[in-house]
């Protein structure tokens, strides 16, 4: 298992956020984190990390810094690129569990950071400053930075939010080949068609619980989402695969 | 550009150095003034070289370098190109104390009563900045427990003056609180060399933690950098930075603002490379300005303080400028 949490609770005040989440995701996963705004999506990833207070098993908690940044890439949903500094210079910031303090980044962490950029479309980017990237182009530099990293298990939230049809596509493609190489990825997203089409598995959450989790055409099932999302939609598994559309906003 | 940039700012450094060593109201000539102080030929000579200049031009360069360092350190941490040095309250809290200690007149009672009074003030103000901030907790508790506490030690300056029966004292205050390098001697460099020494020392292993900070936060700490040991490294080492620079020199602004900012596209942005950039850039700014001093009014005292904000804010508008060109 790359990641396993029991009975993770996340407390804000007396409010349970994240209530007694218990979940594992082994090798080979490509887990898509879903619900509605405020459902507890990004705070079951931090606190999975061990970035916010809380009870309950994490079993990345357990690890020192280090080694759980050696295990681990997490990113944050805000996307943050705080100085101009070149494309390659922020993707190499991924090598930075891998370097002992003031070695420089040896040929291994060279051909990380060059395979990251490849993977997501940016080979051409890199003496480029990143603050003067597109939100999109900024977005996908930051998904680089954490595949630069290269940790059996990626904790991802909304990716691919704000990202063109194309690189929401290719990103998605990107994970799916990346879990199907032997890595364990959870991404957080709203896009249910593409969760659907893409995800090996969803993880449906609702106020703070756990709601359903398993294969998709079985986490998207027309009560589930009455229950969570209030709406219909229409799923069919065709010659191209899962097919899924929300139609209506239920009353 | 970096590749150059460490030696062409080494260079510069060591020719100001060497200036400043030539620079003052004796006129010396340049083999005369070489010579006493290394062989120390002629008495009147070497005592102004070893016991007047030396020391000068040694405390620019420890101060600049002090100040350069601790506002790029802040501003990589805070990850916002205004923060400088003064701004965790420590520069405040060291001037209060030296405020207090003419006032009283205890800075009359041994040669390094004043300077000692200072670190005291610095010490008083870590200790609340790390009270208030509290040991966990982000950037913003930090920014507010600094400017909650320069707020606090601006008023007490301001109630010392107001109060003060003495004109002399009051007079002594505001010319202390310009910032001066002149007629300091070898006691205040070794008085100001073991705090910076230690600041030094927790300032610039921050690089990799400063680097990975470009993220965010939340990216850093899951990248494994400790935030919190990192947070407590930078409070320690700046205040130990600020506070010796406050005590043997009074407030000198400008310098921590600028450098950073000046050196910045120089580096890449990258914070790590700019920590000892900044170091060097200081120094190489605080002896021109000093030297400045004593060249532009040598019969007047013009104040480094006064002088390096008046060369500093310019600067800081040009920039200002080309920012808002390049967007």
């Amino acid at each position: 298992m790359h990641l396993a949490l029991d009975r993770l609770t996340v407390m804000r005040g007396d409010c349970p956020v994240v209530d007694g989440a218990s979940l594992a995701i082994a090798p080979g996963e490509l887990v898509g984190l879903i619900g509605p705004n405020g459902a507890g999506k990004t705070t079951l990833m931090r606190g999975a990390l061990g970035l916010l207070p809380h009870t309950g098993m994490s079993s990345l908690t357990d690890m020192a810094p280090q080694t759980r940044a050696r295990h681990v890439a997490w990113l944050p949903q805000a996307r943050e690129i705080a100085w101009p500094v070149s494309v390659e210079t922020l993707v190499t910031l991924g090598r930075t569990p891998h370097l002992a303090a003031g070695q420089r980044p040896s040929e291994t962490d060279r051909a990380a950071v060059a395979e990251a950029l490849r993977i997501m479309d940016l080979s051409g980017f890199e003496a480029r400053p990143a603050t003067k990237l597109s939100g999109g182009e900024q977005a996908r530099v930051l998904i680089a930075r954490a595949l630069a990293q290269d940790t059996p298990l990626i904790l991802a939230d909304e990716p691919i939010a704000g990202l063109d049809p194309g690189h929401q596509i290719a990103t998605m493609q990107a994970f799916a080949q990346l879990a199907a190489g032997g890595k364990a990825i959870m991404v957080s997203l709203h896009d249910l068609g593409l969760a659907a089409r893409h995800c090996t598995r969803l993880i449906l959450m609702h106020r703070g619980r756990i709601h359903a989790d398993g294969p998709p055409e079985k986490v998207l099932t027309k009560a589930n989402l009455a229950d969570v999302f209030g709406i219909s939609a229409h799923l069919t598994r065709g010659p191209d695969g899962v097919i899924f559309q929300p139609l209506e906003v239920l009353t | 550009m970096t590749r150059a940039l460490f030696p062409g700012l080494g260079l510069l450094t060591t020719a100001l150095f060497a200036l400043s060593l030539l620079t003052g109201p004796a006129g010396f000539g340049f083999s005369e003034s070489v010579s006493a102080l290394i062989t120390g030929q002629g008495e009147a000579v070497t005592l102004v070289m070893r016991e007047i200049r030396l020391p000068r031009a040694i405390l620019a360069v420890m101060i600049g370098a002090s100040l350069g360092l601790s506002g790029a350190a802040l501003q990589g941490y805070l990850r916002n190109p205004l923060a400088e040095p003064g701004l965790i309250g420590v520069s405040g809290s060291a001037a209060l104390g030296a405020v207090i200690a003419i006032q009283t007149g205890f800075a009359a009672a041994f040669a390094l009563a004043l300077p000692l009074t200072a670190l005291a003030g610095a010490v008083i103000a870590v200790l609340l900045i790390l009270a208030l901030a509290g040991p966990r907790g982000g950037s913003l508790t930090l920014i507010l427990a600094g400017i909650a506490i320069s707020a606090l030690a601006g008023a007490l300056t301001s109630l010392v003056l107001n109060l003060s029966p003495n004109p002399f004292a009051t007079a002594e205050i505001v010319f202390w609180m310009m910032g001066s390098l002149a007629d300091r001697s070898f006691s205040h460099v070794w008085l100001a060399v073991p705090f910076m020494a230690v600041g030094w020392a927790l300032l610039l292993p921050l690089g990799r933690g400063l680097d990975a900070l470009t993220l965010g936060e939340d990216a850093a700490a899951a990248m494994g950098i400790r935030l919190d040991r990192m947070r407590l490294q930078l409070v320690l080492g700046v205040a130990a930075c600020v506070g010796a620079a406050t005590a043997v020199a009074g407030a000198i602004g400008f310098v921590g603002l600028v450098v950073p900012h000046l050196l910045r596209p120089l580096v890449g942005a990258r914070p790590s490379v700019l920590l000892p950039a900044s170091a060097l850039g200081g120094a190489a700014m605080v002896l021109l300005a000093d030297i400045a001093v004593r060249l532009v009014l040598p019969e007047r005292d013009l104040k480094l303080g006064v002088l390096m904000a008046i060369i500093g804010a310019p600067l800081f508008l040009h920039l200002i400028y080309k920012t808002r060109r390049a967007l």
